[in-house]
């Protein structure tokens, strides 16, 4: 096929377009193993300052997938069960909870933090523990998981499903566990992989809500632009791509809604084309 | 089918049904079905057939007063779960997380039947719907038709006391719905089991149906058999529900109708105006001095094994006549009618 000029023109525009937002990681990721960034990359590579956020900044990483993990539990205990709810009652109650449900996407992570703060900052020892990080982190993610939910959920006549199942003599948890549950697994997933990933990069609410103790991956990133070499701030933006990207590629393979194949015939694997949520980057913060 | 389902009646006790929205969707009903007895709910769409069958199957309570009995036992406040019925849905509600066995066996893992006796009960049902080599297929790799059976062998798997069917066979296109109709009821009269089956197609109502409830805006119209339904309808929603009939209005003088087309015999006691209604098949077509009715011939649908003929003249409606054979007609022409005076309907 013969490729016209207006092609060529298309594929100079987008490649200037990906240099444009790639290049600016790429030298950051450059910065961050160079000896020293202001003699460039002729001074020498090195893993120094790698070593040296690890000493400095392990235990913000360990925070951030420890607050990562037991906000997808919190999500996944309250979020599938609420979608699901929501996905069966029709009325405006319903609507109106929904709504309320996603409301903190539309919130200013730094307005709900305040707004944390002066209802609960009085109790000392929420204020000081991790645990007021993760609720943040749960009002701003949970979102992601119910509407992730909700989309599989109304893919497929699962009411119909339930009375099936329900008329072979299946009880309300049988048919959560052996119908709902298992027809759900896409949208739970991307949901899931969502979640992980908003709360890994979380940086608005976190900064309010962290104390010197509670610092998580994206407010010690802060901390070292603001206050240590170039380099190390660099070797630490490293450090977040290193976690963050497995996620986005997970995201990118699982999340989004696929055709169904043809498979073998005796694959037990059967998937439901489930729409999935358009994958949001996590955000690098700065 | 080797195994002996014991037969469970089914009755309905003054079973109405308003929805919350205060719309009343089925007017009280009282219903008796027998053991192994196959009835079918036959009505337009919005008649309460399919609320009906809900109500026997436990997704729907009925309101107060209302009592739905499987033989003696009183399962009105019984959930569909502890009602051990089968049901079929029109949409067949295969779970797309399983494979064709393991949706058959559904029933039996959840009442945690034996592994043995689960394996033995599932090969058994592949056997009988001849879907063995489909077995371990994916729900989205079977046809429309391989799904209804593995939803029919996944409803019968479980021995249900009574066989519930919701517009099966609406889903599928004509051949196979003919097919699997004669399957069905071969299958249905093989297991000897008590079925209960919503349609709004009359002919497969009067196929399947040992005994028919027509339904009409919440009400049951008629109960009969086909035969009962077909050639004596309680009343005029019947009458045109089922088949095709004509309505002839006129006079009656002297033990006959006259009507603008011609004059019929009639051996009723009545006088003055009346309506009486026939079947396209009992009208015969006539040379003219013999003849009770003219018409002229209005259109006509060449149907290959009969041919369908509208004929205007004789009252408001057209009348339409079925005629065999290969001689032709030409619109415009004018016929001659018989109706033999023993089939002639009158409804009040």
């Amino acid at each position: 096929m013969r490729r016209g000029l207006f092609f060529y023109l298309n594929l100079a525009f987008t490649l200037v377009v990906c240099a444009f937002l790639i290049v600016p990681v790429v030298l950051s990721v450059m910065a961050g193993v160079t000896e020293n960034f202001f003699h460039g990359i002729r001074s020498g590579v090195t893993l120094r300052w790698l070593v040296e956020v690890w000493d400095l900044y392990a235990g913000t990483v360990y925070l951030s997938l420890a607050i990562a993990l037991a906000c997808l539990v919190c999500d996944l205990l309250l979020g599938v069960p609420a979608a699901y709810v929501l996905a069966k009652k029709s009325g405006r109650a319903a609507r109106m909870i929904e709504e309320t449900i996603v409301l903190p996407v539309a919130i200013p992570g730094l307005a709900i933090a305040l707004a944390l703060i002066v209802t609960y900052g009085g109790i000392r020892e929420f204020r000081a523990s991790w645990l007021f990080i993760l609720v943040g982190h749960v009002l701003y993610t949970m979102p992601f998981m119910v509407r992730s939910v909700l989309a599989v959920l109304s893919s497929f006549d699962f009411r119909t499903l339930e009375e099936g199942a329900a008329s072979l003599g299946a009880t309300f948890w049988q048919r959560f566990r052996t119908i709902i549950l298992p027809n759900c697994r896409t949208g739970i997933l991307a949901g899931s992989l969502m979640v992980v990933t908003l709360s890994v990069g979380e940086f608005n609410l976190t900064w309010m809500l962290h104390t010197p103790l509670t610092k998580t991956l994206p407010v010690g990133l802060a901390d070292s632009y603001a206050s240590m070499r170039l380099e190390i701030g660099s070797a630490y933006t490293l450090v977040f791509l290193i976690m963050i990207l497995p996620l986005l590629v997970a995201l990118q393979l699982y999340g989004q809604p696929r055709q169904p194949k043809a498979k073998p015939i005796d694959e037990p694997d059967s998937e439901t084309a489930a729409p999935g949520p358009a994958a949001a980057a996590a955000r690098p913060t700065t | 089918m080797t195994d002996h389902i014991e037969t469970t009646s089914v009755r309905l006790v003054d079973c109405a049904k308003t929805f919350p929205d205060g719309t009343r969707a089925l007017q009280p009903v009282s219903l008796e079905i027998a053991g192994g007895e196959t009835v079918v709910l036959l009505g337009p769409s919005g008649c309460g057939k399919t609320t009906t069958l809900r109500i026997i199957a436990g997704l729907e309570a009925p309101d107060a007063g209302g009592a739905v009995l499987f033989g003696d036992e009183d399962v009105t406040a019984e959930p569909i779960e502890r009602r051990n019925v089968g049901m079929v849905f029109q949409s067949y509600a295969l779970f797309p997380n399983m494979n064709v066995a393991e949706n058959i066996a559904y029933g039996l893992t959840v009442r945690k039947t034996a592994e043995a006796e689960k394996r033995r009960r599932v090969g058994e049902m592949l056997d009988m719907m001849q879907i063995g080599e489909l077995a371990q297929r994916r729900i989205d790799q079977l046809s429309g038709g391989q799904r209804q059976r593995v939803a029919l062998a996944r409803a019968i798997a479980v021995r249900p006391r009574v066989l519930l069917l919701d517009e099966p066979l609406t889903a599928l296109d004509a051949l196979l719905r003919e097919r699997l109709r004669v399957e069905i009821d071969a299958l249905l009269r093989g297991l000897g089991i008590t079925a209960v089956y919503v349609t709004h197609d009359q002919a497969e109502a009067m196929a399947l149906g040992d005994r028919i409830v027509v339904m009409n805006s919440g009400v049951v119209a008629q109960t009969g058999t086909p035969r009962e339904i077909y050639y004596r309808p309680a009343d005029s929603f019947v009458a045109d529900f089922i088949g095709t009939i004509n309505r002839v209005r006129g006079t009656v003088v002297n033990g006959e109708i006259r009507t603008d087309g011609g004059a019929l015999p009639w051996h009723g006691p009545d006088t003055g105006e009346i309506e009486v209604l026939f079947r396209p098949e009992d009208v015969a077509v006539v040379a003219s001095d013999r003849a009770q009715l003219r018409g002229r011939v209005e259109s006509i649908y060449f149907l290959g094994d009969r041919t369908k003929v509208l004929l205007s003249g004789i009252g408001d409606h057209p009348v339409v006549v079925e005629m065999t054979g290969r001689d032709t007609l030409s619109v415009g022409t004018e016929i001659g009618l018989a109706v033999n005076p023993d089939v002639l309907l009158k409804i009040s």
